[in-house]
This record gives C-alpha cells, structure tokens and sequence, in this order.
C-alpha cells in the first residue's frame, strides 16, 4: 500500500523526489527540501493519500557527510493504513527547512524539540523556543560534535565559604 | 526513692533532640522515589529513628533527602528549596544519581547534587535497599550529635567569627 505512495508521489512530483526506498517496512521518500511544503499539503489532502496523523519528526546528525543532516517526518493514515517517511537532507552551513507545524499541529512540539537538540530552523514555525534545554545553554546537545562531558551549569555552590 | 540527676551541656541535650525528630523534606525526581516510599512503610518503619513525618514544605523541615537523579535546568530549584529551609538542616544523597550523576555522563545531567547544596550523607546504590538509607539515617544521626553537620559547622563558624570581632 505504501508503494503506491511512493509511486503516486514519483509520478506527480518527478524531479522533486529525488529517492525512494523501503526501510524496514517503511516507505521512504528522499525530497527536496523546497518542495516539503507542496508535497505534504497534498499529502494531506488529497483523498487518496488522507495522512492525517503526524507520527513523529527527528533529524539524523551524519557528521562528516554532505549535506550533514536529515530531518524526518514519518506520517500515518488513519482511513488508508498507510504510512510514509519523507526525508529532506540539509547542508550543514544553512540548516533551515519549512515548518510542518501549520499542516499538522502536532509537529510544533516535535520541530521544536528537532530545534532543541540538533539546530535545524523551522521556517514559519511561530514559536521555535527550545523544547527542553534551558534558554542559557548553547550548542545543540545531540549533534555529533557537541562534546560528551562538557556542561554548562546554571548554578553551582560557592565552595569556598564551606 | 532517691534523687536522680543527670548533667549535660544546653547544646547536647539540643542535637540529642534533634537527631531523634528528624523532619525530612523528600526531594524526589526519579526512580529511587519507589524505594524511598518503601523506606517510609511500616514494613522498614523508619520511626523507630524518629524520621517518620515527611512534611512537603521546606520551612516544615530540617533533612532534605535528594532522592534521584538531578539535572542542570533543576539546579536553582534544588538550591532554592534547601536556601527556605530553616537552620540547623541536614541533606542526604539518596542513591548515586543524587550522589555523583551515577551512570549519566551527558549534557543534562547534574553530577551529583553537591554541586549545589552540602551533602551530610551519600547513600550509593541504585536504588539504595532501605536498610542502606536506615544505616545512613543512624550516621546522620551521629554526626548531628557530634555537631559535624554542614549547617551546624558552619552556625559555629560564623558564632566564632562574631565572637572574635
């Protein structure tokens, strides 16, 4: 059922979907990250395609490669039981998306969290604070780069005075 | 019937009724919180200590117990909450995530909660068995006796200082 997703996408969208390929069960779609927004408000709605659930959105730090990062969105339909993995890889000097959040809702947290932890911008997100970390840390804490033991205290004691 | 007397300084006979009336102010965020519930049952019953009554406000209170796993976002909590209680208290690591960080080695994570407040009292185990945390108590117990206390050494320093001009 997934393949036909993918077929359906490859025929309609041609040049923008640039791979597909079944991980583990998974149907997954390698596209360009300009046409994110297109591809998944037809996604949507779309009667045929009815994904309706916004199941969850992470990133893949891949140091050392270019483009470095992939962000993931993996949607569900509900009325056709078919689900799909849109992937759109990211140049580490520029890593800025457009923001699912308007689509489904329940992407904000989740692309606040992708912001929290591995600094992918969400264009038109609204509110991208960090999910998670405190406003004073710096760095994102799970990209490939950021060091094990470094830590970054809000407060400490004041070892002298006991 | 003869006549009974018994001596003692105004100071001992305070920590003898402090260490017996041990009012504990549970710092609980993680999973040593099962076991510290298990500490308070009757089936270990801690008030044969005489540190049965938790109360969950910090100005009730003189031991905090950390129990579980602290992060760096929850530091100025941690140090807030120990900042309202009031003088002579005590703070006990229960567990090695409130003692050291135990196996968390990350960004989040607090490396032992006395990075922010003076620990009387580590516990290590992962939970701790209840009778660890009796045998800490009966230390802390000591040590409040002796007046070896954080709080309490730190209330003579400042008295000396005082006193000396």
């Amino acid at each position: 059922m997934s393949e036909q997703v993918l077929a359906t996408l490859e025929k309609k969208f041609g040049e923008a979907i640039a791979s597909t390929h079944i991980e583990l069960g998974d149907a997954c779609a390698v596209v360009d990250p300009q046409k994110l927004l297109e591809i998944a408000t037809f996604l949507r709605d779309d009667p045929a395609m009815a994904f309706d659930v916004p199941v969850f959105c992470t990133c893949n730090d891949r140091l050392g490669e270019e483009p470095r990062f992939e962000v993931f969105y993996a949607l569900l339909s509900l009325e056709h039981k078919h689900r799909i993995r849109l992937i759109c890889r990211l140049p580490e000097d520029k890593p800025e998306i457009q923001s699912l959040s308007g689509l489904w809702k329940g992407f904000g947290w989740l692309e606040r969290e992708t912001y929290d932890m591995y600094g992918i911008h969400f264009e038109g997100h609204g509110d991208l604070r960090r999910l998670y970390m405190y406003d004073e840390f710096e760095g994102y804490p799970l990209r490939k780069d950021y060091p094990k033991d470094k830590r970054q205290p809000l407060v400490r004691r004041d070892f002298s005075s006991t | 019937m003869g006549l009974e007397l018994t001596t003692t300084r105004i100071e001992d006979a305070a920590n003898w009724a402090r260490k017996f009336s041990f009012f504990s102010y549970p710092f609980v965020t993680a999973c040593c919180g099962m076991e510290y519930m298990s500490v308070t049952s009757p089936k270990y019953d801690i008030a044969r200590f005489g540190a049965e009554f938790p109360r969950f406000s910090p100005r009730q209170s003189d031991l905090m117990m950390v129990v579980g796993t602290i992060t760096e976002r929850q530091g100025p909590v941690l140090k807030r909450i120990y900042d309202q209680m009031a003088e002579p208290k005590w703070a006990l690591a229960f567990g090695v995530c409130a003692s050291t960080g135990g196996f968390y080695q990350n960004y989040s994570t607090m490396p032992g909660a006395d990075q922010v407040i003076p620990i009387d009292v580590y516990v290590p185990g992962c939970p701790p068995r209840p009778e660890q945390v009796l045998d800490a108590i009966i230390l802390l117990q000591n040590r409040v006796q002796e007046a070896r206390g954080h709080s309490q050494v730190r209330d003579k320093r400042a008295k000396l200082a005082a006193e000396s001009g």
